[in-house]
């Protein structure tokens, strides 16, 4: 054992006397965790609202009124021509356009009823969803209101089929807490997993690796040697982004932070054995460059960080179950919003460290002293 | 002073079709130099890492301090030292750093460390700079720390694969004074190098070609056998055979 | 690898990403069990945006299935809700969502609350309730809410950013490290040549790219181009040509093949994916953000490409855009030539 502790008391030295290493395991993280969630909002608000009134009544006042108060909407332009309201669509300076025909006053008292075209933008599916969710809302909220007005409470025969909808965990639905935790994840897995990848590969280039191949060291104390100290960095990078979190955000974990501090190594076991093995496929950092960069762009894009994994087709599904990082992602977000408990990820875990065992057995076949 | 340190016998290594090393058989005596000679390509490089067991030869035998290549590689790197052409201290660590390091992962205790950190800064004649990291020592330091590193651990051979690459002469004069103590002290050298010159330094040399033993002797005695005043021209005389040119 | 890694990603991302929601679980707990609520758990199994997961026996499962991560939403009917409905007229229905995307929930609830509205207007003895606006909405360029609409031309963008403006910085940058360059420049050749044949073969090599991803598009993902398709190739050209010239110009500030790939990856690829409006919303960014994604490239190219590809514009839609990308790439030029005059001396 006395030579893996050589080994930790390199690695270390080493780690400390790399000036980049405060940035990278502090202040990286740190501007990332503060600029990403800004940039990751998905909150649908200030959606551009075109009117084109043809009635100009009383009524027709008020709906807009009632729209444009609720603050979901900004106001693109208020016009009596259609085509100026499609120009504005087509320009992308109005998300949705309401059509208010004419008559719509009187038809509503004399007919009982008035259609209302409204065209939605959807290149955006879940904007355009959300946005004409807003509207409609609000909509029936203004039919009950003439109603009100003019209906006899009595005199009501038709059936009224109220929703009561409740919004658990996150009431004031806000991306925050949805987007910080699963971007954590992806900042312990670049610094953690994939930098354990570059440094072999560094050593390998260096020359300094056939110069331990040639010494009585172990290959199981040298890999050892490698990975103890990409935990303890993972540790720390993952107890500054909670702190950053908390400070920063106000997103205190509603979950036992124990039960994410065990996940966070099993996730370790996992990625590191990843790095590790893409180090014994290159030679050169260059190399090591690429395909690291082409696995964190595949991770962020594909495990759920941004985009739903539910929507995605068979395949993808079965590609995103077999990162880690998807996993994670799902248990952070878990935890720490919902407050998810041990038995509720159980599959995870052992999820994780099955990929965990199969990455590293394959990586340690593949590492070989002698050629 | 005649226990035989390294033994092979019909040592052959092939890659596919191509035979890089092709049953090569020589003895190395302890305390002696032996330089591994020969054109770039010529297997030197190949033959050496067999025995180091970096690599594991196709066929043949070999016995490095008394311990078979074939089985007990482990046994032969405790007992090995090895410098290789890049040298391979680590540039961001300090000489003592560096030295405290291979001499922990070779079984040296701390008293010993810290010994042998004493002697090899004074041997240099690095004070301050001892402290310094390796990356800021100028290149003929770095190559004759690497050497003492390599044999820190007192071990009974060290392997020296192209040392002295890019070196002014002077400083490779330096280096082989180094040599010629450790040599003094009971250590085998086995050497390996395309300048033809530091053939000169060795008790005995053999010369590759095509991955082939074509000549082992001393130096005297392979310019006497072909009558040339120079290294340099005996080899020129085996080398006009090879077919080979590149490792 | 330069033709396949953008073919992959294409694949990759622009099958695979998508905010679109489908299958999704839920959960109902019938207090009724009456044949109101047996008609609207039909409607919503019926719906290919719910996957009508349990039928729990009581709310307090609710927590727990949401927290194991079973269910997005449970929807909760009170006893007696067809009697309420007969008698009274009046009915309601808890609709409970795990709001961890807030979203997704906002999206499924307004699903189910417009499956009631239905199921409302169904069993409405008169036509119509009086005093009723009947919105009628329109989902223009992409009526099935698909995610392929908004991701493919932002994928678009960064493979031809990736492909050109990494490649060529790098490879210039590689003779530079080499001192290969030094001797072309000693040559007889002028300066401006060795530059433009550095580009070409990755102009042609986009060029086949989007092709493929064009192709791809279509055929693969069903997404047709509405415009004029020149037109789209016309504008690719400039912004691949943007590309050349950035990557150009990265290739005289930087002097190592690492610095070059890192300045690549920081200048192009990360401001790309954030802030050229295709992952993320720009408009929800605080203005300084707004304001610095107006430099970069792949924002305008976004907006050409949904003008011309999905909504089938012309160039008088997109004339704005296009200069402002012509502008940069003159721009980018201009600084680069003069970096390597200078490097010359």
């Amino acid at each position: 054992m006395r030579p893996l502790w050589f080994l930790l008391q390199k690695e270390f030295r080493q780690i400390f006397r790399d000036r980049g290493f405060i940035g990278r395991l502090f202040i990286a993280p740190a501007i990332q965790l503060i600029l990403l969630p800004m940039a990751a909002n998905f909150t649908v608000k200030n959606v551009n609202l075109a009117i084109v009134d043809h009635d100009h009544s009383t009524m027709s006042a008020k709906l807009s009124n009632k729209i444009l108060s609720s603050g979901y909407f900004k106001l693109a332009g208020y016009t009596d021509f259609n085509s100026r309201a499609n120009n504005l669509i087509e320009n992308d300076k109005a998300d949705i356009v309401m059509e208010i025909p004419k008559g719509f006053e009187s038809n509503i008292i004399k007919e009982g009823s008035q259609k209302m075209a409204i065209e939605v933008n959807a290149i955006n599916g879940v904007k355009a969803s959300v946005g004409f969710g807003y509207l409609s809302g609000i909509i029936n909220d203004y039919n009950t209101d003439i109603r009100a007005e003019w209906v006899q409470p009595e005199a009501s025969t038709q059936p009224q089929i109220s929703v009561i909808s409740s919004y658990w965990y996150n009431p004031a639905l806000t991306y925050y807490i949805f987007m910080v935790p699963a971007i954590l994840v992806s900042l312990v897995t670049g610094i953690a997993g994939l930098s354990a990848a570059f440094n072999i590969v560094k050593e390998k280039e260096i020359g300094t690796i056939e110069q331990i191949n040639v010494t009585p060291i172990k290959k199981y104390q040298f890999i050892l040697g490698k990975l103890l100290p990409f935990i303890v960095m993972g540790a720390v990078v993952f107890s500054v982004g909670l702190l950053i979190a908390w400070i920063g955000y106000g997103i205190v974990p509603i979950g036992n932070i124990a039960i994410l501090y065990l996940f966070l190594l099993d996730f370790l076991f996992a990625i590191l054995g990843f790095g590790l093995l893409i180090s014994t496929y290159t030679e050169t950092q260059q190399q090591a460059n690429s395909l690291m960069f082409l696995f964190m762009m595949v991770f962020n894009m594909m495990s759920g960080l941004y985009t739903p994994i539910d929507s995605m087709p068979a395949w993808a599904l079965f590609i995103t179950h077999l990162f880690p990082v998807s996993y994670f992602i799902d248990v952070m977000r878990m935890v720490v919003i919902k407050g998810s408990g041990l038995h509720d990820i159980q599959m995870q875990i052992l999820y994780v460290f099955l990929i965990g065992l199969v990455l590293n057995t394959w990586a340690i076949l593949n590492y070989r002293k002698t050629t | 002073m005649n226990e035989t340190v390294i033994k092979t016998n019909k040592l052959t290594k092939r890659f596919g079709d191509f035979v890089a090393v092709d049953g090569i058989t020589f003895d190395v005596h302890k305390g002696e130099i032996f330089g591994f000679l020969g054109a770039n390509g010529a297997g030197k490089t190949t033959a050496m890492r067999m025995l180091c067991g970096l690599s594991t030869p196709t066929s043949g035998e070999a016995t490095v301090a008394g311990f078979d290549v074939f089985t007990q590689p482990e046994e032969i790197k405790k007992n090995i030292g090895y410098m290789s052409q890049k040298f391979s201290l680590y540039e961001d660590l300090s000489v003592l750093q560096n030295i405290e390091f291979y001499g922990g992962i070779y079984g040296l205790s701390n008293k010993e460390i810290k010994e042998k950190s004493k002697e090899l800064t004074e041997k240099l004649g690095l004070f301050k700079e001892a402290k310094k990291v390796v990356k800021s020592l100028p290149l003929g330091w770095k190559q004759k720390l690497s050497f003492l590193v390599a044999i820190v651990h007192e071990p009974k051979i060290v392997f020296l694969d192209e040392p002295t690459g890019g070196v002014d002469p002077s400083m490779r004069r330096e280096f082989w004074d180094l040599i010629y103590d450790a040599a003094d002290r009971g250590i085998t050298i086995f050497v390996t190098t395309h300048y033809l010159d530091e053939a000169e330094y060795c008790n005995r040399v053999t010369i590759m070609v095509d991955g082939k033993i074509e000549a082992l002797d001393s130096p005297a005695g392979l310019r006497e056998k072909f009558g040339v005043p120079t290294m340099d021209e005996v080899f020129y005389k085996l080398a006009r055979q090879a077919k080979r040119s590149a490792d | 690898m330069l033709f396949g890694l953008p073919v992959v990603q294409i694949v990759l991302f622009g099958f695979a990403l998508t905010n679109e929601l489908k299958n999704a679980n839920i959960a109902v707990v019938d207090n009724s069990k009456d044949i109101a609520t047996q008609q609207i758990i039909n409607k919503m199994e019926g719906s290919n945006f719910f996957h009508v997961q349990k039928t729990l026996t009581n709310p307090s499962q609710i927590d727990a299935a949401f927290k194991s991560g079973k269910i997005k939403l449970a929807v909760v009917f009170p006893t007696n809700f067809n009697q309420d409905l007969l008698h009274l007229n009046k009915a309601s229905v808890q609709v409970i969502a795990d709001a961890s995307d807030p979203n997704t929930a906002m999206t499924l609830t307004n699903y189910i609350s417009s499956i009631v509205t239905d199921y409302q207007g169904q069993i409405s003895q008169n036509s119509a309730i009086p005093y009723t606006i009947i919105p009628e909405v329109r989902m223009l360029y992409n009526p099935d809410l698909r995610g392929a609409p908004n991701f493919v031309p932002g994928v678009m963008a960064m493979v031809l950013l990736l492909v050109c403006v990494m490649m060529t910085s790098v490879s210039i940058v590689r003779e530079k490290e080499l001192g290969t360059m030094e001797i072309l420049l000693v040559s007889p050749v002028k300066p401006l040549m060795v530059i433009i044949s550095k580009a070409i073969p990755y102009l042609i090599l986009s060029w086949v790219n989007l092709a493929a991803i064009l192709l791809l598009s279509v055929y693969a993902l069903d997404l047709p181009i509405k415009g004029s398709v020149p037109l789209l190739v016309v504008e690719s050209t400039i912004l691949i040509m943007t590309s050349l010239s950035l990557g150009l110009l990265i290739s005289t500030i930087t002097s190592s093949q690492q610095s070059a790939m890192f300045a690549s990856m920081l200048g192009m690829m990360l401001p790309t994916m954030l802030l050229s409006g295709y992952m993320f919303p720009i408009e929800n960014m605080p203005v300084v953000l707004q304001v610095i994604s107006n430099i970069v490239p792949a924002k305008w190219y976004y907006i050409i490409v949904k003008d011309v590809m999905l909504k089938g514009l012309g160039f008088s839609a997109i004339w704005k855009e296009t200069v402002i990308l012509i502008g940069m790439t003159l721009f980018f030029l201009v600084i680069a030539l003069r970096n390597f005059k200078i490097r010359l001396e």
